[in-house]
């Protein structure tokens, strides 16, 4: 295996709505700056691979239009997952492992603000059992905090709590849109969106995106002074049937924590793409993290724009790990209901 | 560095494409290929490592991102499982994103789908995107690409039945081919030529089909290769490559991008002559004139005389370089599986595998995808022999 690192991270401020741009014109300036802050142009990336989904856009084929945000003039190597950019820098690592590149550029974004979110989501359930009862993608999460809570694993003070700590980091971070000191006591007394959810174990909806470089051995080496050098990374799937899974589980999350080498090593730091409140305490229970710091950036639940919020996990544990805050990190990824299908990668610094 | 890990085709299966496949269910229209390809391979859903799905948009089916839904009835839980969209060009960028899982040496046996349900919808209004500052064509993909074939007749010069000569040949191929969509024994030149002129220059004759349908594949590495129960076919160069929708200086009628495409691709296949090297082709033509503007494109003719290799009859099944044996996708075109049909079809040819379309002594093939305003290609060269 090839050693390769994510060397550049770039991000919007995630808002609520941004009307003011289009696709193209959101991820351009994020683009940019990943590029950049490298030394970079387009005419050095080796390969470009980028996430987003047509039903967010409200259109088919929307990130044909979006690939203008590249410039891909002379003719570049592309392809284009219709999952998190996580997944596209998964599948990036694999074209620089080929060794048809040796540097590139990943990218997710997405614009969930012209639709009503939750109920889109409910289009990416079974068609035939779940889909024509128009289960939206809180009522789905509400069924997983409910049998997180039923089985003794967690209660909602817990789950506040999760809340109230991730968006009192977010304040530290200037991409984040949802931040600031909330007192848990308050947030018990609100009513609940989706019994047993609260707005605040809720991710906001978000517009925004990010862009990642990766580059391989002494090109790594070369654009930046400490690479975050991926050790391992590895993504798994589970059954999609709700009722046939123990939702309080994410074998997934665990059989790819295990693959990507986590438990290898001491965890600095993590990011886990825990949308849900109740999410965190069953990924945490996954994933070996003894003692990491986790989601210091205030994670989905202080920004989630769709489609980039997994990928943005990965760039913001390589940032530690680049500004040497941290020696030693795992990202991780969800897609999916319910945390059905997690991506994990553990991030290290040299020496 | 190590050489990469040879891949090789071990498995092909198809379904049945048709304008409506109401006799199974979505998952059922996918397993239908999967487990014929798994059949092919002489291998069970428990020996495969990873899966990797592609097609075209989810709005044709009127499902978001439902990859993490059909995990279970592919055999996926547990399992690593990615989702490729590249528009038309999707089912060749799917198989080559799998086949570089084997070649990265990161799982040694993978199966890839693409697949389209496109009965679920109306194809021509999703095919009919809006572009910025200018007036929405709301005329489907056909109305796209009648531009483009029209300054390819100008600039050529081809005599204007170049176009029903390809209908008729692909449509022939088709009744070799027990899975192609459209079985039209009784088509001829005046049929085609009588048949509606839906965007001046193409004929509806000229135009493909929307079907429903599915192609799967497993890809292993060299071990796996060597101990296939049938031969396999050995993957000599795959890539991809992509140019914007709209640029200035952009030549829409042989895009950049697919030469450069070919180049690579037969550059790592040590081809210097494609002409003379490929015994057959798997070509992407949604529209009659596709064929001799690929001919072209792909290095088989010089520029301006593709459309004579096409009327000398050295493309058809019988000639010195047979394109489209399968019928193509003027006979079958499940759009998300089209390319890969073209890629798998390479494959089986190859194999020597191909049934009553199969082209004799067919030793290396090339599989070829196009999609989006002509600006996405995908391509494969596959061979009897290992590379």
């Amino acid at each position: 295996m090839r050693d390769v690192a994510i060397v550049s991270f770039a991000q919007t401020v995630h808002s609520r709505r941004r009307q003011d741009v289009n696709e193209v014109e959101l991820i351009q300036p994020v683009i940019q700056e990943a590029k950049e802050r490298v030394g970079l142009d387009r005419h050095d990336i080796g390969f470009t691979c980028s996430g987003s989904s047509d039903y967010l856009a409200g259109q088919a084929f929307s990130f044909v239009m979006t690939l203008d945000a590249v410039g891909p003039w002379p003719p570049i190597s592309e392809s284009h997952v219709e999952m998190d950019g996580a997944w596209a820098l998964y599948e990036a690592w694999v074209k620089i492992q080929t060794g048809a590149a040796d540097t590139a550029l990943v990218y997710g974004y997405g614009k969930s603000s012209p639709g009503d979110l939750p109920r889109v989501l409910s289009r990416q359930l079974d068609p035939y059992y779940f889909g024509p009862l128009w289960l939206d993608s809180v009522s789905v999460a509400a069924l997983q905090a409910r049998a997180m809570i039923d089985s003794g694993k967690l209660t909602q003070r817990q789950m506040a709590e999760t809340a109230a700590r991730s968006r009192a980091a977010a304040k530290a971070n200037p991409f984040a849109q949802v931040k600031g000191d909330f007192d848990v006591e308050a947030i018990l007394a609100e009513d609940c969106l989706a019994d047993p959810l609260r707005r605040h174990d809720c991710p906001p909806v978000s517009d925004g995106g990010a862009a990642v470089v990766l580059a391989a051995d002494d090109t790594a080496r070369r654009l930046v002074e400490r690479p975050a050098w991926i050790r391992g990374i590895d993504h798994r799937v589970d059954s999609h049937n709700l009722g046939a899974r123990d939702l309080t589980r994410a074998p997934s999350a665990a059989l790819a924590a295990h693959e990507a080498g986590v438990s290898g090593g001491k965890v600095d730091v993590a990011e886990l793409h825990a949308p849900f409140t109740h999410q965190e305490a069953i990924l945490r229970a996954e994933i070996p993290l003894d003692g990491a710091e986790v989601n210091p950036s205030g994670g989905a639940l202080a920004a989630n724009p769709m489609m980039a919020a997994g990928l943005i996990r990965l760039g913001e544990v390589a940032r530690r790990i680049i500004d040497g805050s941290a020696d030693r990190g795992v990202a991780h990824a969800t897609a999916g209901h319910c945390l059905q299908q997690n991506l994990v990668a553990v991030l290290e610094g040299d020496g | 560095m190590a050489r990469n890990e040879r891949v090789a085709v071990v498995g092909v299966g198809q379904t049945k494409y048709a304008a409506t496949r109401g006799d199974v269910s979505l998952p059922g229209l996918l397993r239908e290929a999967v487990f014929r390809a798994l059949d092919d391979a002489g291998m069970a859903m428990g020996d495969i490592d990873a899966v990797v799905l592609g097609k075209a948009p989810d709005f044709f089916e009127g499902l978001m991102m439902p990859e993490p839904y059909l995990a279970d009835a592919l055999g996926a839980v547990g399992k690593p499982l990615l989702r490729v969209h590249t528009a038309g060009s999707v089912g060749g960028s799917t198989a080559i994103v799998a086949a570089g899982l084997v070649e990265a040496r990161v799982h040694r046996r993978v199966l890839t789908v693409g697949w389209q349900m496109q009965s679920c919808s109306e194809a021509m209004w999703a095919l009919s995107l809006p572009m910025p500052f200018q007036q929405q064509l709301v005329a489907g993909a056909g109305g796209y690409f009648a531009p483009f074939i029209r300054a390819y007749m100008q600039r050529s010069e081809a005599p204007d039945d170049i176009g029903i000569l390809v209908a008729l040949k692909d449509r022939r191929n088709a009744l070799k081919n027990p899975y192609a969509h459209l079985h039209e024994p009784d088509i001829s030149y005046d049929s085609i030529k009588e048949s509606l002129m839906l965007w001046d220059p193409i004929r509806y004759a000229e135009t493909c089909p929307s079907s429903d349908g599915a192609i799967a594949m497993v890809l292993t590495d060299e071990a796996g290769g060597d101990a296939a129960a049938r031969p396999p076919a050995w993957v000599h160069g795959m890539a991809f490559r992509s140019e914007p929708v709209m640029a200035v200086g952009r030549d829409e009628v042989s895009p950049l991008a697919g030469r450069q495409c070919a180049a690579d691709v037969y550059a790592q296949a040590g081809i210097t002559d494609p002409r003379e090297q490929l015994d057959v082709v798997e070509m992407y033509v949604p529209f009659s004139w596709y064929e001799p503007m690929w001919l072209e494109n792909l290095g088989f003719a010089e520029v301006g005389d593709g459309w004579k290799l096409t009327e000398k009859g050295v493309t058809a099944l019988d000639g010195d370089l047979p394109v489209n044996p399968s019928g193509g996708v003027l006979s079958s075109n499940p759009i998300g599986a089209s390319g890969m049909i073209r890629f798998g079809e390479a494959a089986l040819q190859v194999r020597g595998q191909a049934g009553e379309h199969q082209v004799d002594g067919a030793r290396l093939a090339l599989g070829h995808a196009y999609g989006g305003g002509a600006q996405f290609f995908a391509m494969w060269v596959v061979g009897a022999d290992k590379p």
